[in-house]
């Protein structure tokens, strides 16, 4: 029975996955083509530009279809899209899927660090100042936290490496590998190295949340009956908590971290720019600021997949963990 | 002295909860007026060069220290707060246009109409907000435009969900139907009923947008597509910053932050003191 509901789910969110992607990929594009980037001046710049005469321009115009009107613009897009062909880089003189292909390893291994990290760091923060409610730890893990959530990442990045690289010189102050060394001899330690401030800093930030809504969670379980028949029946506050409260607590704990994807991806955008770290955001940033308008629609569309995805696999994930979920779905 | 009479005794003066959330509140909301007045009236001071006095750390002269062509950081951390926060405020009360819209629509305009705009919300959510600023100011062409329309087009998710929620139960609400069966028409509903239900929920929302609003706005302008940089923002500051600290110039970025943070600090105070205020189930606490 339960077998028959959860297909039928999982169809429904995928469906809803193409419908979001499709949607991106219209505002992008929209955005995109709005912008002052000139077409024809940024594929050939200026200077050849303003010596070529009308007819040689508007040849090249028909050549890259950008006279044309924005829907067949779009839909030529959009197919070579599905296709995997996102076009050529400008700034990076690569296929944009290239580019995208290469800093997203950098990104994604930077931020799946950042996201694990968070999480963990997260539950065991919440739970403990949920446990130890109105202590002196929980008072300084809340204050940590709302001081967190509102202090800018682009600041704690140059907070640590102000700290930890110009003054303790324990880290390197950028990039993902050594200076000087081709990429062939780059080690493992050596990359894992550059790339611990960036991912300690996004760790750093993005358990803020997490920790709020776990402490909230675990004061709701510390007062439900449950604990208080554990404790009746003999158990120490701590056994409750893991034998009890645990299972309880780390449920909405994963969804808000799968939900958190979109910020951690905002982060690691400003993160990337202040330690010079090649992924996708500070490709992103150099896009927009170079005119590099295929690269820019590509990011974009690439980051919302990204983030879309997470939130799916979040929902059937809760589903599957959750049987009450699946419960109320097939009442439904 | 006859023991009824104690209880006529006008009550000792004390401050009680109500009145300290109060003072709270007015408190930071005046320093932040402040901050933002003080920051406009230095402008010219922030962009004032000295170069007798460059790359001076902080002292009793330059609190906050000097940059590398002498201008006084405290000066410019006070102007670039200022037109941080102005910036911002302009964004989230524009985006909160858009919540409201949005909001009515969705509670009022039928099932489709809420399909619709939840679905929106969803797309919002979906899309880093950082990427999606960087688009709008890219196809603005960057800029205090850009910036503006950037932020106000990427806050509006979470207010319209409370603008919605709220309208909805107000309006499947006893006292409502009771009002339409007195045979009041729709526009005193509208006004005395939905009006009165929905702008304190609307005006917190508002509040808690702004830091949101003000961080954002420093990030991209951080990252260079903002405020343009002969202006004294947070963001350009702190930006300029990033070149000399390897030099150990560490006050250039430390006490810009600082200050932005207690601002956004405040602003959260503001908002949540006001939201204990205006419900009556916490705002004795």
């Amino acid at each position: 029975m339960a077998l028959g509901i959860v297909p039928k789910y999982i169809i429904g969110q995928i469906i809803r996955f193409v419908l979001l992607m499709f949607a991106v990929s219209v505002v992008a594009f929209a955005l995109v083509s709005l912008s002052p980037i000139d077409p024809l001046q940024a594929n050939i710049g200026q200077a050849s530009l303003a010596g070529m005469t009308e007819e040689k321009r508007a040849v090249l115009a028909a050549y890259w279809n950008s006279d044309a009107d924005p829907i067949s613009r779009y839909l030529g897009w959009a197919c070579a899209l599905i296709q995997g062909d996102m076009g050529t880089s400008l700034r990076f003189n690569a296929p944009v899927a290239q580019v995208i292909g290469v800093r997203a390893l950098n990104s994604l291994a930077l931020m799946a660090i950042a996201w694990l990290f968070s999480g963990i760091i997260g539950v065991v923060l919440g739970v403990l100042s949920g446990v130890m409610r109105g202590s002196l730890l929980d008072r300084c893990i809340k204050v940590y936290c709302f001081v967190l959530a509102a202090s800018p990442t682009f600041w704690v990045a140059l907070l640590l490496l102000i700290v930890f690289s110009v003054q303790l010189g324990w880290f390197p102050i950028g990039f993902s590998q050594p200076v000087g060394v081709s990429s062939a001899q780059v080690s493992f330690t050596d990359a894992l190295h550059h790339m611990a401030l960036p991912a300690i800093t996004l760790s750093l930030v993005g358990v803020a949340n997490v920790t709020l809504h776990t402490r909230e969670k675990t004061i709701d379980v510390m007062n439900s009956p449950y604990i208080a028949f554990a404790i009746a029946r003999g158990q120490s506050r701590r056994e409750a908590v893991i034998h009890h409260g645990l299972r309880n607590l780390v449920l909405p704990a994963i969804t808000i971290q799968f939900a958190q994807i979109a910020e951690i991806f905002g982060g690691s955008v400003l993160v990337e720019q202040v330690f010079s770290y090649p992924g996708l955001g500070q490709a992103a940033v150099s896009a927009g600021l170079g005119g590099d308008a295929a690269l820019l629609a590509g990011i974009a569309v690439v980051s919302a997949a990204l983030v879309f995805a997470g939130n799916m696999v979040a929902n059937i994930l809760y589903r599957v963990i959750d049987p009450r979920m699946r419960k109320e779905a097939s009442y439904a | 002295m006859l023991d009824a009479d104690i209880l006529h005794l006008p009550q000792t003066r004390r401050l009680t909860n109500r009145k300290a959330t109060y003072l709270c509140a007015l408190g930071a909301a005046i320093f932040l007026v402040v901050v933002i007045v003080a920051g406009q009236i230095v402008t010219g001071l922030a962009m004032q060069t000295d170069f007798l006095q460059k790359n001076l750390p902080p002292s009793i002269q330059h609190p906050f220290g000097t940059d590398w062509m002498g201008r006084d950081m405290f000066a410019r951390t006070l102007a670039g707060l200022s037109l941080s926060i102005v910036v911002g405020l302009g964004a989230a009360m524009m985006s909160s246009v858009i919540a409201l819209v949005l909001g009515l629509i969705a509670a009022l305009g039928g099932r489709r109409a809420d399909a619709v705009v939840s679905w929106m919300i969803d797309l919002m959510m979906g899309i880093p907000h950082i990427v999606l600023l960087i688009l709008i100011s890219c196809a603005l062409g960057g800029g205090f435009v850009g910036v503006m329309v950037g932020v106000a087009f990427t806050h509006w998710a979470s207010l319209t969900r409370v603008v919605r929620a709220e309208v909805m139960q107000c309006k499947n609400s006893d006292f409502v139907s009771a009002s339409l069966r007195l045979g009041r028409s729709k526009a005193y509903i509208a006004l005395k009923h939905m009006l009165a239900h929905v702008a304190p929920q609307f005006l917190v929302g508002l509040i808690l947008m702004f830091p949101h609003a003000i961080l954002h706005e420093a990030a991209i302008t951080f990252l260079g597509f903002g405020i343009p940089p002969e202006q004294p923002a947070l963001g350009i500051i702190l930006s300029e910053s990033m070149g000399f600290l390897s030099t150990g110039m560490w006050w250039l970025a430390v006490f810009p932050g600082i200050a932005l943070i207690v601002c956004v600090l405040l602003f959260d105070l503001v908002g949540s003191s006001v939201r204990k205020l205006i419900d009556p189930a916490s705002s004795q606490e």
